[in-house]
């Protein structure tokens, strides 16, 4: 039996345990550059702002409904998600963290307590520790628990924990849910499906296997055996690493000089460096793009892409910001107005199995260099945890200053000694 | 290792840690799979941590500052810092964190006969009765105080 723990509305969760005054109203919570929702409370859900809408279309709905809205804070998300993690963890063993804030569990063990009785004390527990809601689903397959949780956070009546281990019961789940609704199931394959007539998840886990293997290939095939009671996809404890890194921004501003840009091309490369390091991974290739709005007349408008890989797989900051500052010299038009850029760092392998010296002929020189090079970063890590992001830099980078606009920011409550909340004494 | 008491007075007894025998161990490898006893558990006691000894439930413990001073007679003065856990039930008498109408207040929580009463530690305040109409709920549990005395 699995489990799919789904936090409800996550960010303005996180917003409301530091703010009880907020539930009951609607809020928002803005992406990066207060661009667009990515997400809503229930209420601001019923006045229609739909989930990536620009903000600036619905000025006027939120002012007139007095929408509280917030910039996002990540470092409050991150630190609640790792809280509402640690918490699952102690109350089921076999956890695999699927997002920011959903998890699946292993429940196969707690059917001496009854799952739908532990799945309430499980809801219960997170919400008690953590201040943030959560719904449950379950089911015997990691498919059938989505479906599950999706009912869960639909239907009141659930009280936010739904079991689904009766045939019956799954059959009028399936019937009940439109088949785009599925886990895994994209546009173009529901597309695909409508026209063949397979409308609900029902339809579609009573659709020709040999169809669906011919024309969904391995995975539809996959989410047809789950929708059947069939595990397929095991719990994934241990995370594959990441196959690419990716920093990318708008600009507050249009960005026009070649130095600026180079300057905010560095910033991004640092911040995949960092996280190379972090994942102990190196990168192979290294993707820049730069590009203008997306708006502008199609005489103003450029995209700029190049891919390149590294002379020998790298984590280092000085030796990728060299690498993305040649791309970059290789993309840039002059006469555009730049309003975005970014960073891909790609063809990510753990740094320990390709520490063998890849140059055919290795001179003592370069591994001297190496091996200096990763004493630095080690240290430009270590007090940059000490002392905040951004305290020690390559001169090439400016965090500072290509920091994305957050006009709404609540303050870091749970990651900053200046920031925890204040209690009145009187 | 071993705590070595340095000086004792009558209110106070003073330790230093005693770190003259080293053990070099393994680092444990993070392969190891959940369950599996670590090599570090017996020689856990090797420094005073004080995040271990404060903190009973870490992902439920959330730090919040002190502005006021209607708690003084329970030692929370104006400025200090709360040590909260939100994962414990309140008892009477218990410190808590509570959000009542609209605002964080930290008082001592009892129970007198049916009604619910956010006490001061200050006579220079008044008692809060919760009432039906309060918007109020127990946020979390003061479990220690952190005051800076320098």
């Amino acid at each position: 039996m699995f489990a799919l723990v789904d936090c409800n509305n996550f960010y303005v969760s996180c917003e409301r345990v530091f703010d009880p005054s907020l539930n009951g109203r609607p809020v928002v919570v803005l992406s990066n550059n207060d661009g667009c929702f990515i997400a809503r409370s229930n209420e601001a859900k019923a006045l229609g702002l739909p989930m990536g809408g620009p903000a600036f279309k619905f000025r006027e709905t939120l002012k007139k409904h007095q929408v509280k809205v917030f910039s996002a804070n990540f470092p409050l998300y991150g630190d609640m998600s790792s809280r509402v993690m640690e918490t699952l963890a102690n109350l089921a063993p076999e956890i695999e963290i699927y997002s920011i804030d959903e998890a699946f569990l292993d429940m196969t063990g707690f059917r001496r307590f009854g799952f739908r009785e532990y799945g309430a004390t499980i809801r219960k527990t997170v919400t008690k520790h953590t201040g943030i809601p959560v719904c449950i689903g379950m089911g015997p397959t990691k498919t059938l628990a989505k479906v599950a949780n999706q009912l869960a956070k639909k239907e009141p009546r659930y009280n936010g924990v739904c079991l689904l281990s009766e045939e019956q019961e799954i059959e009028a789940a399936l019937a009940s849910l439109k088949v785009e609704d599925i886990w895994g199931i994209g546009r173009q394959w529901s597309a695909l499906l409508q026209v063949r007539g397979i409308k609900t998840a029902f339809d579609f886990s009573r659709a020709s296997s040999t169809w669906i293997r011919q024309h969904l290939h391995i995975t539809g095939a996959r989410i047809q055996e789950e929708l059947l009671g069939h595990s397929c996809l095991p719990l994934e404890q241990v995370r594959p690493p990441k196959q690419s890194i990716c920093t990318s921004r708008s600009f507050g501003r249009s960005v026009i000089g070649f130095e600026e840009l180079q300057q905010a091309v560095a910033t991004f490369t640092g911040k995949c460096a960092v996280k190379l390091r972090k994942e102990g991974s190196v990168a192979s290739t290294l993707t820049v793009f730069i590009c203008t709005s997306p708006f502008n007349e199609p005489s103003q408008k450029y995209w700029g892409t190049k891919t390149v890989a590294l002379r020998q797989p790298s984590q280092d900051t000085i030796a990728i910001i060299r690498a993305a500052d040649q791309v970059l010299a290789a993309i840039f038009k002059a006469g555009y107005e730049y309003k975005k850029a970014g960073v891909i760092v790609g063809g990510i392998s753990s740094a320990t199995a390709s520490a063998s010296p890849l140059s055919l002929f290795p001179d003592e020189e370069t591994e001297q260099t190496n091996d200096r090079r990763q004493k630095l970063m080690q240290v430009m890590d270590k007090v940059n945890r000490r002392y905040g992001t951004g305290t020690m830099h390559t001169g090439a980078e400016n965090s500072e200053a290509w920091k994305p606009q957050q006009t709404n920011l609540s303050p870091h409550y749970t990651t900053a000694w200046k920031d925890v909340i204040e209690v009145r004494g009187n | 290792m071993k705590l070595l008491r340095i000086h004792t007075s009558p209110i106070l007894d003073f330790y230093t840690a005693d770190y003259s025998t080293e053990l070099a161990l393994p680092l444990a490898d993070a392969g190891i799979s959940a369950g599996f006893p670590s090599p570090a558990e017996e020689y856990e006691e090797v420094s005073l941590d004080l995040n271990k000894a404060l903190i009973k439930h870490p992902a439920a413990t959330f730090y919040a500052r002190v502005k006021g001073t209607s708690m003084t007679d329970a030692g929370i003065l104006d400025g200090d810092l709360l040590v909260i856990d939100k994962s414990l039930d309140p008892k009477s008498g218990d410190i808590g964190v509570c959000f009542l109408d609209g605002e964080f207040t930290v008082k001592r929580i009892e129970q007198i006969d049916d009604a619910l009463y956010l006490m001061p530690a200050n006579e220079r305040f008044q008692p809060i009765r919760i009432t039906e109409e309060s918007d109020f709920q127990v946020w979390g549990i003061v479990t220690f105080v952190i005051h800076k005395t320098r």
